[in-house]
């Protein structure tokens, strides 16, 4: 586990500066580095359809998520990646026109059964966003606020420096917890973001684009942190970054644009399998064309 | 070293040179230019003169009496004349309008924005709104008299004015501010973005707590300048006063009256002693007690304009 962590590091740390002209079947993580299929399925996605009042977003996606493992889901702008990542914790609720056909189990329960109630269901699936957004208030209440609407009764103080440890902030920020979020650095906000959703012991994590605002060293920060935090979590993570998702992800989900006959244009899986394969051997010409450039 | 150059490369450059060094003139930018500036400098001009005029009016009282005429009552004798019956009565109305005005403006703007859905009546509820803040106030003056008296009156408030008192006019004005109050509370919630909201509710938070712990406190800063302003304009609103009965006249209450005979009895505003003082015909009053009368109100509308600017500063988030 250690070796396979510290190889992991050091290809992102030789692969940030300069990424383009890199080969991409070096950035692939070594063999052997495959996730086993023993890990256990937590989110099961099956014929998931996704509906924006007329416009169909997402047609008869099945993927399962698995635990302790980081699944990555890409493609190109508008493939409906995010729309797929935003089903796991019903933040698609938010919108008002938004339709969800097919299930979406977490741990066998459908999270769109009408008995679940989703403000529960994103207490177990934390979600980071694509724009680093503490909220405008001190360090500690951005940690300690999803924890007190929760109902944490246990010493707030020490769970705050737990859960900053864990995003591997707290050395950055102990002396200033008191002090606004805002006055952090990108990076630095947006590992906020993610100690933010760790703190209430979700058990997934969804990252929708994570690093897109980021600069390349805050990125490999995060990458790191997404490493470290697989050992507990499961995390779904939408990339546009085709390294990022050969560096951090155990699986990939390939998705790709269909043109329907009045030019509507729905996302839909292409491809599922280890990131190893998706990136080396994929078995659809399309998510080949993709990887290497060739579209998209 | 430097290299030679050529007798081509001088010809080049000096025909680079003739086209980059040509001035253009342009008469008609020079023109606009002028225009432009005369407009701003005339509507600054007006104010100017306004101000001068008023403060060249106000300065011999305001020598002479200072405090005194703030802290007199109203009087027939312009010697002893003075603005404190009104500046009471502006305030008991901009209170009655802190009291009721601002909470249900700002409630029905959370409504509006965070739970009513997007659909046609809202919309039509939405611009309803909009052109209710456009309505003359004079209007909100005549539901003043028809409604809120008779309401003042047949609730037992009526007093020796039979309901036309302060308590009826903070009523009135209060639902003449009220439209106003919920398009800038609207606005300072909209302003929140929605990456916060998404924030709230990613870390599980319910619609109420993340309205109540996030909305609302990112647009407290907004809400405030608005309700600031919207207190700016009940200070300085006649029109409703004059037809829901103001005294225009002179009026003492008698020096054993309770809090309750003061405010059902005749009352008057900072603006309304403007109003009847300007119509005397003894020139006292008109040519130098209504510019200072004036003087105070513009000095009490400039302060809470000042306030407003000091809140939108302070409070100023930055996303």
């Amino acid at each position: 586990m250690v070796s396979r962590m510290d190889d992991a590091m050091t290809t992102s740390a030789d692969l940030v500066p300069g990424a383009e002209d890199l080969d991409l079947d070096a950035m692939v993580a070594p063999t052997g580095d495959e996730a086993d299929d023993t890990h256990p399925i937590i989110i099961n996605v099956e014929n998931l359809n996704v509906f924006y009042g007329d416009f169909h977003a997402v047609k008869d996606v099945s993927l399962p998520i698995r635990q302790n493992e980081i699944t990555a889901l890409i493609g190109p702008s508008g493939c409906g990646k995010s729309t797929v990542l935003r089903c796991f914790n019903r933040m698609n609720d938010l919108v008002e026109s938004a339709r969800v056909d097919g299930t979406v189990e977490y741990h066998g329960v459908d999270l769109y059964s009408k008995k679940v109630d989703p403000v529960e269901v994103r207490r177990h699936v934390g979600m980071v966003f694509q724009k680093p957004n503490p909220f405008p208030k001190s360090i500690y209440d951005n940690i300690a606020f999803g924890p007190r609407i929760a109902g944490y009764a246990d010493n707030m103080d020490d769970l705050v420096e737990e859960t900053l440890h864990r995003a591997a902030l707290w050395e950055e920020v102990k002396d200033k917890l008191n002090e606004s979020a805002y006055a952090l650095s990108g990076g630095q906000q947006q590992r906020l973001c993610i100690a933010r959703a760790i703190a209430t012991s979700p058990d997934v994590l969804l990252m929708d684009e994570p690093a897109s605002a980021l600069d390349p060293i805050a990125t490999l920060r995060i990458e790191e942190l997404m490493y470290e935090l697989k050992k507990d979590y499961s995390i779904v993570i939408v990339t546009h970054n085709m390294q990022q998702a050969a560096r951090v992800s155990d699986r990939t989900a390939f998705f790709s644009i269909e043109l329907g006959e009045t030019g509507q244009r729905t996302g839909r899986l292409v491809e599922f399998d280890h990131t190893t394969r998706i990136f080396t051997n994929p078995s659809e010409q399309e998510t080949e064309d993709y990887i290497t450039g060739r579209f998209g | 070293m430097a290299e030679r150059t050529s007798a081509t490369q001088r010809a080049t450059r000096e025909a680079v040179r003739a086209t980059l060094e040509g001035k253009r003139t342009e008469p008609g930018a020079v023109i606009f230019k002028v225009m432009l500036l005369v407009m701003l400098l005339s509507s600054l001009l007006i104010l100017v003169v306004l101000l001068a005029d008023i403060l060249i009016g106000a300065w011999p009282t305001m020598r002479d009496r200072g405090f005194d005429f703030i802290t007199s009552g109203l009087s027939l004798n312009p010697e002893t004349a003075g603005v404190w019956t009104g500046i009471i009565g502006s305030l008991i109305i901009a209170f009655l309008v802190i009291l009721l005005a601002i909470p249900i403006g700002v409630g029905a703007a959370v409504y509006l924005e965070e739970y009513a859905p997007d659909n046609r009546l809202t919309q039509w509820i939405d611009t309803a709104v909009r052109n209710l803040a456009g309505v003359p106030s004079i209007v909100f003056g005549l539901l003043g008299l028809t409604m809120f008296v008779a309401l003042v009156n047949g609730i037992g408030l009526g007093g020796s004015t039979e309901g036309k008192n302060v308590i009826a006019a903070g009523i009135t004005m209060a639902a003449l501010v009220l439209p106003i109050v919920i398009i800038t509370s609207a606005e300072a919630i909209r302003a929140v973005p929605s990456t916060i909201r998404e924030a709230g509710y990613g870390v599980g938070a319910t619609k109420w707590e993340v309205i109540r712990s996030h909305v609302l406190p990112s647009a407290f800063p907004g809400i405030l300048t608005g309700a600031v302003l919207t207190l700016a304009r009940a200070f300085g609103e006649t029109a409703p006063l004059l037809v829901i009965g103001v005294a225009t006249g002179f009026f003492s209450a008698s020096s054993d009256a309770t809090l309750l005979d003061n405010l059902t009895g005749p009352y008057t505003a900072l603006p309304v002693i403007v109003f009847s003082w300007s119509r005397q015909t003894d020139p006292a009053f008109a040519a130098t007690l209504a510019p200072a009368a004036i003087t105070v109100l513009l000095a009490i509308l400039f302060a809470l304009n000042g306030v407003a600017i000091y809140f939108r500063n302070r409070f100023e988030k930055r996303w």
